[in-house]
């Protein structure tokens, strides 16, 4: 659906995105992470058309959007950060204006207006002025203006930003509801927005791209290293070491033995795959007992810390 | 073309939400009125040339102030993010707005009708200049809201965007007026320049072409050069 080849953006001489390469299929959630000024929101607006890049090229449903922006413009609803809405019209009368420049019918406009506002429950507030709405309601609203053609692409900047913890929990839901059949990219500094909403994370570091990929994906890989525990009885420790030392991809073995003849073994292992089907299939080939095996996993959050803390 | 008549209904319509509409039609209405009935009875002719010698005048502060919301408000709040990602053109954006500065130009033109009717209630009237006048204001309305407009998309401050697009228009305006402090070699290609001469020609009744070719050029200047400002900017 989505096709970003080597994006490039300077803004006079700073490199705000640095040849970033993605490719996104439709029914996918993709969430943009990074720190503040990591480039989020400039790839945002090169992928809705409204900033130029400097190098690179996008190409949305097959259409490149330098040569066909208005093609691309209506397969795509954009919320962009903190939702910059007129703030002296009513959010029916806003919504109503969408729904004309997006081409619905007025009959058409009525229904799809009423679904919306169930759905992003704006319903008690059609009738006031956009500026006077709190901040939650205002980024409904903007998620209501993206939404107005039933696009195929959402494209949400900081959704969730300024909301309370149950508006979080209701845009969220709303995002993922939407999901299932559209493409939606979002971007957040929020690491457990991102885990809980996101198919598909992009971490962002300095314009660059630092690590891509399901949220399981990132912690393995990024990691660079994991460990993978054990608990065997009836393990002679001296196979235990020859053994699953053998595994590919595993680089150290260490052996405690505890009281009850129980050995606890910690394999530091390096590797794109999970090893633990490995390491399960070199246990079971002998006699021993296995009473746990657990991989430990790092939090998403240490992993960004790692990825975007050194320059 | 829809897309643009959408964003005229939305940026007319706005004009009458907040108050500065209704301020500026008051303060246009008065300052017109005061200066032209202040003499009317001194000359003692039933005609409009006084109030049409004033308008160039008039129309250089209040339309800037008519225009200097629509590109500033919308850089200031950031809105032009939402309105150019929704599937329209900067060129039907910028249609958009200018016809509808120049709709409410029309609407604060449209009280000074009584004028000429309370005149004719006194004198004879001849008709032709005045019809003349009307449509030179409404073209002289249409270039300044073109300048105007421009003035507004080159920052983010309404009161940049107002001192801007006051000081072109004023130079436009004061340029017919001045011309006795100029070498005479340059005062025929000034005279063109100014605004002041076309307006005049076509307030006296006589419609030339060159007149129209110089208000049309004036608005497609102040338009083209707005797109490529917006343009710039993203």
């Amino acid at each position: 659906m989505i096709q970003v080849d080597n994006l490039t953006k300077y803004y006079g001489a700073f490199c705000a995105v640095n040849q970033i390469q993605f490719t996104l299929s439709s029914g996918e959630i993709l969430g943009l992470l990074g720190p503040n000024g990591a480039g989020k929101t400039t790839t945002l607006r090169m992928l809705t058309g409204f900033l130029r890049p400097s190098a690179g090229a996008i190409q949305v449903g097959g259409m490149d959007i330098a040569a066909r922006p208005l093609e691309v413009k209506r397969l795509m609803g954009y919320l962009p950060e903190s939702a910059p809405l007129y703030p002296d019209m009513l959010v029916y009368d806003y919504l109503r204006y969408v729904a004309e420049i997006r081409g619905l019918g007025p009959a058409d406009s009525a229904g799809r207006i009423r679904r919306l506002a169930d759905l992003c429950q704006i319903g008690d507030v059609m009738h006031r002025p956009i500026g006077v709405l709190s901040k939650g309601y205002k980024q409904r609203v903007g998620l209501a203006h993206a939404m107005m053609s039933d696009p195929q692409i959402l494209v949400l900047d900081e959704p969730t930003s300024g909301l309370d913890p149950n508006q979080i929990v209701e845009i969220r839901d709303i995002i993922r509801e939407i999901g299932r059949e559209k493409t939606v990219v979002l971007s957040t500094h929020i690491l457990p927005e991102a885990e809980a909403t996101c198919d598909r994370i992009l971490i962002i570091h300095q314009g660059r791209i630092a690590a891509d990929g399901s949220t399981e994906e990132i912690k393995r890989s990024a990691a660079g290293e994991y460990r993978v525990c054990l608990a065997l009885r009836d393990a002679p420790p001296e196979d235990v070491r020859t053994r699953l030392g053998g595994v590919a991809g595993v680089t150290s073995v260490q052996i405690s033995p505890e009281a009850g003849d129980l050995l606890r073994v910690a394999l530091a292992c390096r590797s794109e795959s999970d090893l633990r089907p490995a390491i399960y299939q070199a246990v079971k080939a002998t006699d021993w007992t296995l009473m746990e095996l657990n991989q430990e996993t790092q939090t998403l959050e240490t992993i960004f810390r790692k990825l975007t803390r050194e320059n | 073309m829809r897309q643009a008549w959408f964003i005229f209904k939305r940026e007319f319509r706005a004009y009458f939400v907040s108050p500065v509409a209704y301020i500026v039609i008051s303060i246009f209405l008065l300052i017109t009125g005061w200066f032209f009935f202040a003499t009317f009875f001194l000359f003692n002719q039933a005609d409009l040339r006084n109030f049409f010698s004033l308008l160039p005048l008039v129309f250089s502060f209040v339309v800037p102030a008519i225009t200097m919301r629509l590109m500033a408000e919308e850089l200031h709040l950031g809105s032009y993010e939402t309105l150019l990602t929704l599937p329209v053109t900067v060129a039907q954006v910028v249609a958009g707005k200018f016809l509808a500065a120049a709709a409410f130009v029309a609407v604060m033109l449209a009280p000074t009708l009584a004028y000429p009717a309370s005149i004719a209630l006194l004198g004879r009237l001849d008709w032709g200049p005045v019809a003349g006048g009307y449509a030179g204001a409404l073209l002289l309305g249409a270039a300044f809201a073109a300048i105007g407009l421009f003035a507004s998309s080159l920052t983010r401050s309404q009161i940049v965007a107002f001192i801007v697009g006051m000081a072109i228009c004023f130079t436009l305006t004061l340029l017919g007026r001045v011309l006795f402090f100029l070498p005479e070699k340059i005062v025929g290609v000034l005279e063109y320049i100014g605004t002041d001469f076309h307006f005049q020609n076509i307030a006296k009744g006589v419609v030339d072409t060159r007149d129209l070719v110089y208000f049309a050029s004036l608005v497609f200047i102040g338009l083209y050069a707005t797109n490529l400002s917006i343009h710039e900017k993203h």
